[in-house]
């Protein structure tokens, strides 16, 4: 529970797997919070005050000081909150290093095959998407192995650091499935991945927080249907130039 | 791993990252092998070092190899606390600041002024580098304000993360009008500043030798 005194407030989007880590870290540690749904088209105030140099979710005000930056904010809650169960990141400085890489390259490797899956507009564009998605999947398959040594998490035998980074990917993994016909952590393929999943979404603290992967598919499917859009435009401004 | 391990660090002389890692070793006083790669023909330790990257820098302590430069330079700063802090110890608010500009820089800096040179000079997308880059460091000036350096009174992460980065200004300057005194003079006193600390000295490149390589670089990978 949150110290007395602590004020949390979190700025977030339903469907920003970045906000969801962050509210991952906060229901894992147990700690209330004052959650406010940010319409990004339209920025609040608090939301520009608090993150002028980016103005994106999610924020965490403490105390009415903003901390920005999904796994900065982790870190911050581990330091900030250090009775609030076991910390995210191991105490090993190696230990460190590996969790913190293997964070960086799901936001490097992994999220970028989303955005250019997002963003394809030919089905070249859509194959080349794939097949980077499907590549950061394997790469992160040898990872957990490796991180996990035969235990449940990234973590170990408890949820860290590395799992709270997917973990805010775990909904939209489901979602994007379904919008891109796709099985990116395929039990066959990638088995430790696969069940790495079904277990993390059955924690009780995931499912507090977890959005509807419903709502998701809808948004992916906009998302789809706004690129083909773009795409059909440009065609027929093409065609009419040449 | 104890700190008395074999050090060793795979590494580019002109790359800011390998620097940072330069800087924060010699901050600390840890002695360690340094070896030039060549990126044209990436060696066998390089390969097996960082597998998935295959980049420089890479540190090897006591055979394991941590990879990609702002870890390195937090894996140094937890490994041998003392001399020098560079996060400080017991303020989880000004750690998290300083890893967020650190990630300001490392998401726009290396991206902007590889356009820069890259990029053939007069084209729209030319013209949008040098702003990008002109807003990116207008925006760490004002960050740094009236301090010392960028955590306060004492040389630490951010700082650790920036400095290799100035002596690019000259580079900038020559491919993209920016003069660095007129538009950033905060940034060009605390780059004095900083380089009066031998660690900075010793790490960042020369200005007009690190030119002379991005106008090789251009020549090889830029537009034509």
């Amino acid at each position: 529970m949150a110290v007395g005194g602590d004020e949390l407030k979190l700025l977030g989007m339903f469907s920003s797997p970045f906000a969801l880590r962050v509210k991952l870290a906060l229901s894992f540690k147990g700690l209330s919070f004052q959650y406010v749904e940010e319409d990004l088209r339209n920025k609040s105030e608090l939301l520009v005050v608090s993150n002028p140099v980016h103005r994106k979710v999610p924020v965490l005000i403490h105390n009415g000081l903003p901390v920005c930056e999904s796994m900065v904010i982790v870190q911050y809650l581990d330091e900030a909150f250090p009775g609030a169960g076991a910390p995210f990141l191991p105490s090993d400085p190696y230990d460190r290093a590996v969790a913190r890489f293997w964070a960086s390259y799901i936001d490097e490797k992994l999220f970028s095959a989303w955005v250019a899956l997002f963003a394809a507009k030919t089905e070249e564009e859509k194959a080349e998407g794939t097949k980077q998605t499907l590549a950061a999947a394997e790469t992160l398959e040898g990872a957990l192995r490796e991180c996990s040594k035969g235990n449940p998490f990234f973590g170990g035998d408890a949820v860290g650091y590395v799992d709270v980074a997917l973990g805010g990917f775990a909904a939209w993994v489901h979602a994007f499935d379904e919008v891109h016909g796709l099985r990116q952590f395929d039990a066959a393929r990638t088995p430790l991945l696969a069940a790495w999943l079904a277990r993390f979404g059955e924690l009780d603290s995931a499912k507090a927080v977890m959005p509807d992967v419903g709502r998701l598919v809808e948004r992916g499917k906009m998302m789809q249907a706004q690129a083909a859009a773009a795409a059909s435009t440009a065609a027929t401004a093409a065609a009419k130039t040449s | 791993m104890p700190t008395t391990e074999e050090v060793t660090l795979l590494d580019l002389w002109a790359s800011p990252f390998g620097q940072r890692c330069r800087i924060a070793l010699a901050e600390k006083k840890v002695e360690y092998e340094y070896i030039e790669q060549n990126l044209a023909d990436k060696s066998e330790l390089l390969l097996r070092s960082n597998p998935v990257h295959k980049k420089i820098p890479v540190l090897l302590h006591g055979g394991r190899s941590i990879c990609e430069s702002l870890l390195i330079v937090e894996y140094i700063d937890e490994t041998w606390p003392s001399p020098s802090p560079l996060l400080p110890a017991d303020d989880p608010y000004a750690r998290a600041r300083a890893r967020f500009w650190a990630r300001y820089i490392d998401d726009k800096l290396f991206d902007c002024q590889t356009r820069l040179w890259k990029l053939k000079s007069g084209e729209p997308a030319h013209e949008q580098a040098k702003e990008d880059l002109v807003q990116a460091l207008t925006t760490l000036e004002a960050e740094l304000g009236d301090r010392d350096y960028f955590g306060g009174e004492a040389f630490g992460f951010v700082d650790v993360a920036l400095v290799p980065f100035t002596a690019w200004f000259h580079t900038y300057e020559k491919f993209g009008g920016v003069v660095a005194e007129e538009l950033w003079p905060r940034l060009v006193a605390w780059a004095h500043r900083c380089k009066e600390r031998n660690s900075v000295a010793m790490a960042i490149a020369d200005p007009h030798k690190l030119y002379d390589f991005v106008l090789f670089l251009k020549q090889k990978f830029g537009a034509k």
